[in-house]
């Protein structure tokens, strides 16, 4: 593949010194301090030598760990800058320790063109989180003619979806599908058929009949998911699949998995901490889609994460500016906020209310995504990304995030860097806190406050 | 209790409430003078999104006969074309006083949101999307209990919900699209009554197992032992149409015909929220038999919608919670 | 409200209403008196029309006009009047009907013989005025209770009054068919 572009990233000249952590190394979770310089971890472990001039943050009773990476971000930089910026959801990113994300391309333009995919990397190589992009499918996201996906791989574009819509022509989706794998890169996509959702707003069960919004069925996902397995069988073609919501869906990547199919899969937060229930208000801003679900959904989805199906947690941060939440349900746009209550949040609901470890959260928020979104050692980063998702280890680049497992605080949306403030947790109490999050070296949070 | 947006905010005690001032407002409709100063002073807005004359028509009636001011918002010739939302024109109707917004709106939900945006301002939902239409349960519950007490030879004042234990009421039609199914429901559960919903699987809502009722698609089996049959309208511009093959082939299992209307126990009536398409969910004749309530039910729209205004709007802040006190 | 609500008297039957003030039938005896002094005013009583108030003056308005059908040998006239949506205090506290309105003759050119069980500030007589001339033009109208405890707050009285009874504004009057009583406790004022 012809590089186009390369080490836009700088590191950060300031030798760095995190002091008094727990680190997530390749033999577990040590008590060390971690020496940083121009960039690269240089050094861990206790007593070390550290230079006069280094700066020193403190880790004591934290877990130090790499960066997180988000696969699903909508940055909505182009076309909705009131909503959110690139340097505002990359700040917001960088508070909700993350060191990378994927932008989504349902922008205005659509990220289907490389003059536009450029703009967006760019923008991202000076922001306090790294940006990669999710190229459109199909032109317009129309779920039609191809995007030039070739002209967008040789920019580094690693994953291709037409989000916020699923290809709803079979044959559309498959002769994608088949072109990304000539091209190594990654179909992902957005599981929703639109003739069996048929419209609705909100999941279709008890709560849709009791408040008379007009609901999708489960199988509006799972239809789409089983369709993109059997086409990913048939091609050997690599398939990520977007936010599942379903217990049907998780059932079907299980098999799948069992089954040899080059499936990955993620799912949303909100999808595993938050039902239907929610939607008695009325409040738009629990609308979001896929739309949320009764409980033995979203106990399905917990259990996709324990036993692997679901390798990744995925904000599909989904800024909405607060005039078009206020609108009633039916019309308002569907999304919420992820990104700075994604870390608390799986931190609660999968470590403390479900058992996993801390090691795994790490690799659902970090190793896994880094390596779907090719973000990892091994994948092509051509556009010069550094690698994300390691373990921290001599000679990586220093992407990393320092999380206080002890703290807790109160969502307060007019709060978040993000410009929007349409997260459903408002008011709710958090357990675990981004202390400080490092960029190549440079601390872009410290004590949960962003430098930059 | 400052709203009402759902049949929920009144529960069986309001319902009764709201049925016995009604008897009241009943009364004051027969006299020569309808007019009572009751809500002298006060303003009611009508906010119709939807357009609707009899309910407009019957909720501005019932305002007027209580003395209150009328402010008319008409929606197609308002700034709600140029792009204005919905909390903007409520914030900008708040501003010019109003005691009451009555909302239709095609939307679901829009009243409840309406009443958060809104400080001091009581909020009647005049129906909202699929979601309810409280004052079309109200008084169809209201005017069954008329009908029922008029047979027992009681007042219908005297009997609270007695009149409605063990009754079998059959709602039948479009369920799944329509806001009076909902609220009729709600109120007739409320008053003891069991309740059946009939209609093709297709129209039914997806999951009515915690709503406590019987659903069947045999409404000829349900005729014997029905005391009142609730026919509703298929709500064609709300998408139903699609839900079934043909409109013939619906009404040939679901509409009220004369042949359904002779298999009916001794006593049992049948109503009907409007407007009717006479010859299609319901056959003229059943339209026009002494057992159908639907003028009945027209007529006594304004005197319960009188009642909602009525206990919404006195008593200060206390609204229907001080009543009964 | 009126002052004295039946059922609730009945209720506290049981317990001390406070000082009795009159028996049974003191208060009989004193709306046979009443309904002379009408006949005396009014001779055949044939334009006549009791209305009793809800709903308090219901059972005093049924005994007035039984006295009055015996002393003339005709039927009278009769109805009730619930005064609650003619109320000058319906925004501070709510006020339900207690039973329809049943005024089934029409009042144009009527004597309207307007009976209650205690008239106290005359905010209820005022309610009753209002809602009358909804149903007609009265020649007349004129005003019965079986007490006046006085405190009136407009410019109201009665043609025709049981017993008269100095009162505090504190204290609480129960007057029906069954008697009348004088309490410490107020209950709302009327």
């Amino acid at each position: 593949m012809t590089i186009i572009q390369t080490a836009r990233y700088g590191m950060a000249q300031e030798a760095l010194a995190i002091v008094g952590g727990n680190v997530l190394t390749q033999t577990g979770l040590i008590r060390a301090d971690v020496m940083v310089e121009e960039g690269i971890v240089t050094a861990i472990g206790l007593d070390l030598d550290l230079p006069v001039a280094a700066k020193v943050i403190n880790a004591a009773g934290c877990v130090v760990g790499p960066g997180f990476v988000d696969l699903h971000t909508h940055l909505r930089e182009p076309g909705k800058e009131q909503a959110e910026t690139i340097a505002t959801g990359a700040r917001a990113a960088a508070l909700g320790g993350y060191t990378a994300v994927v932008a989504m391309p349902n922008t205005d333009p659509v990220l289907d063109s490389a003059f536009v995919v450029r703009a967006v990397l760019d923008l991202g190589a000076v922001s306090t989180c790294e940006v990669a992009v999710a190229g459109a499918i199909t032109v317009g996201r129309q779920g039609e003619a191809l995007s030039p996906i070739a002209e967008l791989a040789k920019l580094g574009v690693q994953l291709f979806t037409d989000d916020g819509s699923g290809v709803q022509h079979g044959g559309v989706a498959r002769r994608a599908l088949d072109y990304c794998r000539g091209l190594g890169v990654t179909y992902a996509e957005h599981c929703e058929d639109n003739a069996i959702a048929a419209g609705g707003v909100v999941h279709e069960g008890e709560w849709s009949a009791k408040l008379g919004l007009p609901g999708q069925p489960a199988s509006a996902e799972e239809a789409m998911v089983a369709r993109d397995l059997l086409l990913a069988r048939e091609l050997g073609a690599r398939l990520h699949l977007l936010h599942l919501s379903t217990q049907g869906s998780v059932d079907l990547v299980r098999q799948a998995k069992a089954a040899g199919i080059k499936v990955t899969a993620e799912a949303a937060p909100h999808h595993f901490t938050l039902t239907d229930a929610t939607l008695q208000s009325y409040d738009a801003v629990f609308k979001v889609n896929p739309p949320l679900r009764p409980d033995h959904h979203v106990q399905a989805i917990i259990q996709g994460f324990l036993d692997g199906t679901i390798d990744a947690v995925a904000t599909d941060h989904a800024p909405h500016t607060k005039e078009t939440k206020d609108l009633p349900f039916d019309e308002a746009p569907p999304g919420m906020l992820g990104l700075e209550t994604a870390f608390s949040l799986t931190y609660e609901r999968l470590v403390l209310g479900a058992k996993m470890s801390i090691e795994q959260l790490f690799q659902v928020m970090s190793t896994n995504p880094a390596r779907i979104a090719g973000l990892d050692r091994s994948g092509a980063r051509p556009y010069g990304h550094t690698p994300h998702g390691e373990l921290v280890a001599v000679g990586n680049v220093a992407n990393l995030v320092v999380v206080d497992l002890d703290a807790t605080w109160t969502v307060d949306g007019s709060s978040f860097a993000s410009l929007a403030a349409n997260t459903p947790y408002e008011g709710r109490v958090m357990h675990g806190a981004i202390r400080h999050t490092v960029l190549r070296g440079e601390p872009v949070v410290l004590e949960g406050v962003a430098t930059r | 209790m400052k709203n009402l947006l759902s049949i929920h905010d009144l529960g069986k005690a309001g319902i009764i409430d709201v049925m016995n001032v009604a008897e009241s407002f009943a009364e004051v409709e027969r006299r020569t003078m309808k007019k009572v100063p009751a809500l002298k002073g006060k303003v009611v807005a009508t906010l119709f999104f939807e357009e609707s004359t009899r309910t407009r028509l019957s909720f501005e009636t019932a305002a007027k006969r209580l003395s209150a001011d009328v402010l008319s918002l008409s929606v197609a010739s308002s700034s709600v074309k140029k792009g204005e939302s919905l909390k903007d024109t409520l914030k900008t109707i708040e501003s010019l006083g109003i005691d009451a917004v009555i909302i239709r709106h095609r939307s679901s939900g829009a009243p409840l949101q309406a009443s958060r945006w809104l400080d001091d301002i009581a909020v009647i939902n005049a129906g909202d999307g699929w979601h309810e239409h409280p004052s079309q349960g109200l008084l169809d519950a209201f005017t069954v209990r008329q009908a029922w007490a008029e047979d027992a030879g009681v007042k219908p004042i005297d009997t609270g919900a007695e009149l409605f234990a063990g009754k079998r009421i059959v709602i039948v039609g479009d369920i799944a699209h329509s806001r009076v199914a909902r609220s009729e429901t709600l109120a007739y559960k409320a008053l003891g009554a069991d309740v059946v919903l009939c209609a093709p699987q297709t129209l039914l809502p997806s999951d009515t197992s915690s709503w406590g009722v019987e659903v069947t698609h045999d409404l000829d089996a349900e005729l014997e032992q029905a005391d009142l049959i609730s026919v509703l309208r298929l709500q064609a511009e709300r998408g139903s149409g699609e839900c079934v093959p043909s409109l013939r082939e619906f009404n040939a299992d679901f509409a009220m015909t004369t042949t359904r209307l002779r298999a009916l126990k001794p006593g049992a009536r049948v109503t009907h929220p409007g407007p009717m398409v006479r010859g299609v969910e319901i056959a003229s004749e059943v339209a026009d038999d002494p057992r159908c309530l639907v003028t009945t039910q027209v007529t006594n729209g304004v005197a319960v919608r009188m009642a909602v205004l009525y206990l919404l709007l006195t008593g200060g802040n206390q609204g229907l919670e001080g009543v009964g006190q | 409200m009126t002052e004295t609500d039946p059922n609730v008297a009945h209720e506290r039957a049981g317990e001390a209403l406070g000082a009795e003030i009159a028996s049974a039938d003191d208060v009989r005896r004193a709306l046979t008196r009443m309904a002379h002094e009408i006949i005396e005013r009014h001779g055949s009583a044939s334009q006549l029309v009791v209305i009793g108030l809800q709903s308090g003056g219901l059972e005093p308005a049924q005994h007035l006009a039984e006295q009055l059908e015996r002393i003339v040998g005709h039927d009278i006239a009769r109805g009730s009047l619930d005064v609650a949506f003619y109320r000058d205090d319906l925004a501070l506290r709510p006020v339900v009907p207690e039973a329809a309105t049943d005024i089934a003759v029409d009042l144009d050119g009527k004597v309207v013989v307007l009976v209650d069980d205690v008239l106290f500030t005359g905010r209820t007589i005022r309610a009753a005025l209002n809602a009358l001339s909804d149903f007609g033009r009265a020649k007349s109208v004129e005003l019965a209770v079986l007490v006046d405890r006085g405190h009136r707050e407009l410019p109201i009285r009665p043609d025709y009054v049981g017993k008269n009874l100095p009162t505090a504004r504190s204290e609480r009057v129960d007057a029906s068919v069954r008697g009348i009583w004088l309490g410490q406790q107020e209950r709302s004022a009327s």
